[in-house]
């Protein structure tokens, strides 16, 4: 009867179009580390192996090509087949499927899912904080829940939600209301950077600056160390504007911090090399 | 191998093209970018290239991995010059072989176009009557909602005299 719980697999979604980001959800940054990055790390302490999952056409991105990936047997098949094709990689393992857009989800939340976890179910989940339906997007899948799926998609259901609705799950009544909340659109996401990055910048901070092309001439250096106050990049633009009087204006120029592109909003921190870069004109 | 390169001195084009070899390609395709001797009405007389090599080699690389991507094709290279060059001098290189020349011509012109679109590459030109100036990017411009990752268009900069915006590749 109790045969004992199947190991648990780790999967992250990275699939998504991020359509309503217009930008791409896995690599957005939050305190200096992709979203991607954050969610395999998290998941990675709970589970026994940790996989991404993405579409064909997603397996070359950087920030994925760099992780275990279980690729979509067909493009733009949406979640449901990102979990089914991590059950065809490895039949037997159980699956923690977490979306890589939950900026908020924390190790308590994951260890109360591995303690309540009910194996002879086909998934433990929690309910949503807004509406009371299972969350299938952080919740512990099931070997037994591969066929179902088979047959709910050959019914033409392609919702992970409305399949754990119409199966038996274990659901969790979540303690932190916000800890799934994902995180949609440059709204969304510029208040999830401030609620994470909430750490006030009243302490000066040691930041290299680099600079390029008409930013080198105006500023007459090519690099230099600074004590700034700067919470942001953008803070920090504006107070070396004053400085050396830069004659492009913010948003006719991008950012980088360590040597990739960054948001303007992103908190800075000791050490931080910052590059502004004015508009390009390689070939 | 790297991909994506830059280089101080002349292009080698043939030891490039060689790299590409490969006997599933039916064909080969590639694109040379040179100094022109005018851009916007202005005589010019040489350029001056630099980039930021970190983060350039990055998206550069980008750029080939999503060229495969898009594109069956069996091998992409592109390569940029930096530093003084005179008119006529090679200022990049694309070549991409595969199976078809259809997909070699468009991936070629993928390359390129986003190399110069989003690679942080900078140009001077020097001009017959003696000043300069930093180009700007014209396709930034004239698209400010194309996505690559960031969110705004780059404007004409206040301190072009005049706005420049032919591109000399």
């Amino acid at each position: 009867m109790n045969s004992p719980a199947a190991a648990i697999y780790g999967l992250i979604l990275a699939g998504g179009a991020s359509a309503r980001m217009q930008r791409d959800k896995a690599v957005l940054p939050y305190q200096g580390r992709s979203q991607l990055d954050r969610a395999f790390d998290l998941v990675s302490r709970h589970s026994v192996k940790t996989f991404v999952s993405v579409r064909p056409s997603q397996s070359t991105e950087p920030t994925r090509a760099r992780k275990p990936l279980i690729v979509d047997s067909v493009e733009g098949g949406g979640p449901i087949v990102g979990i089914r094709s991590a059950f065809a990689a490895h039949p037997d393992a159980a699956w923690l499927v977490v979306a890589c857009d939950l900026p908020f989800l924390s190790d308590a939340a994951l260890e109360r899912l591995f303690a309540e976890r009910d194996p002879r179910m086909v998934a433990t989940a929690y309910a949503s904080a807004h509406d009371g339906l299972p969350e299938p997007l952080c919740a512990i899948w099931e070997p037994a829940a591969a066929a179902a799926l088979a047959a709910f998609q050959k019914l033409g259901g392609d919702c992970p939600r409305n399949f754990l609705r119409s199966h038996a799950v274990r659901l969790l009544e979540p303690r932190d209301r916000h800890a799934l909340d994902n995180v949609n659109t440059p709204e969304e996401y510029r208040l999830a950077q401030g609620a994470l990055d909430s750490t006030p910048a009243a302490n000066p901070i040691q930041l290299k600056i680099q600079y390029f092309a008409l930013m080198r001439e105006q500023a007459g250096r090519s690099e230099e160390s600074l004590e700034t106050s700067a919470a942001t990049p953008a803070d920090l633009y504006s107070e070396l504007t004053a400085r050396y009087r830069f004659t492009l204006s913010r948003d006719q120029l991008k950012v980088a911090v360590n040597s990739e592109f960054a948001e303007w909003s992103r908190a800075l921190r000791t050490g931080d090399a910052v590059v502004f870069i004015p508009p390009v004109a390689g070939g | 191998m790297t991909r994506f390169r830059f280089t101080g001195s002349p292009i080698d084009t043939d030891a490039a093209r060689r790299e590409l070899l490969d006997s599933g390609a039916g064909g080969y395709a590639s694109f040379e970018g040179w100094v022109r001797d005018h851009n916007e009405g202005r005589e010019v007389t040489r350029l001056e290239y630099e980039s930021f090599q970190s983060l350039a080699l990055t998206e550069g690389e980008r750029i080939l991995a999503e060229a495969s991507r898009r594109f069956p094709v069996k091998h992409a290279l592109c390569i940029h010059r930096l530093g003084s060059l005179e008119l006529t001098d090679m200022a990049v290189w694309v070549g991409v072989s595969a199976a078809h020349r259809g997909e070699a011509f468009d991936a070629c012109r993928f390359i390129i176009d986003e190399v110069k679109h989003r690679v942080p590459i900078w140009k001077k030109e020097h001009y017959r009557s003696g000043d300069s100036g930093w180009v700007n990017c014209e396709r930034c411009a004239a698209a400010p909602q194309h996505a690559h990752g960031h969110d705004h268009a780059h404007q004409p900069p206040a301190h072009a005299q005049p706005p420049v915006s032919e591109e000399p590749a």
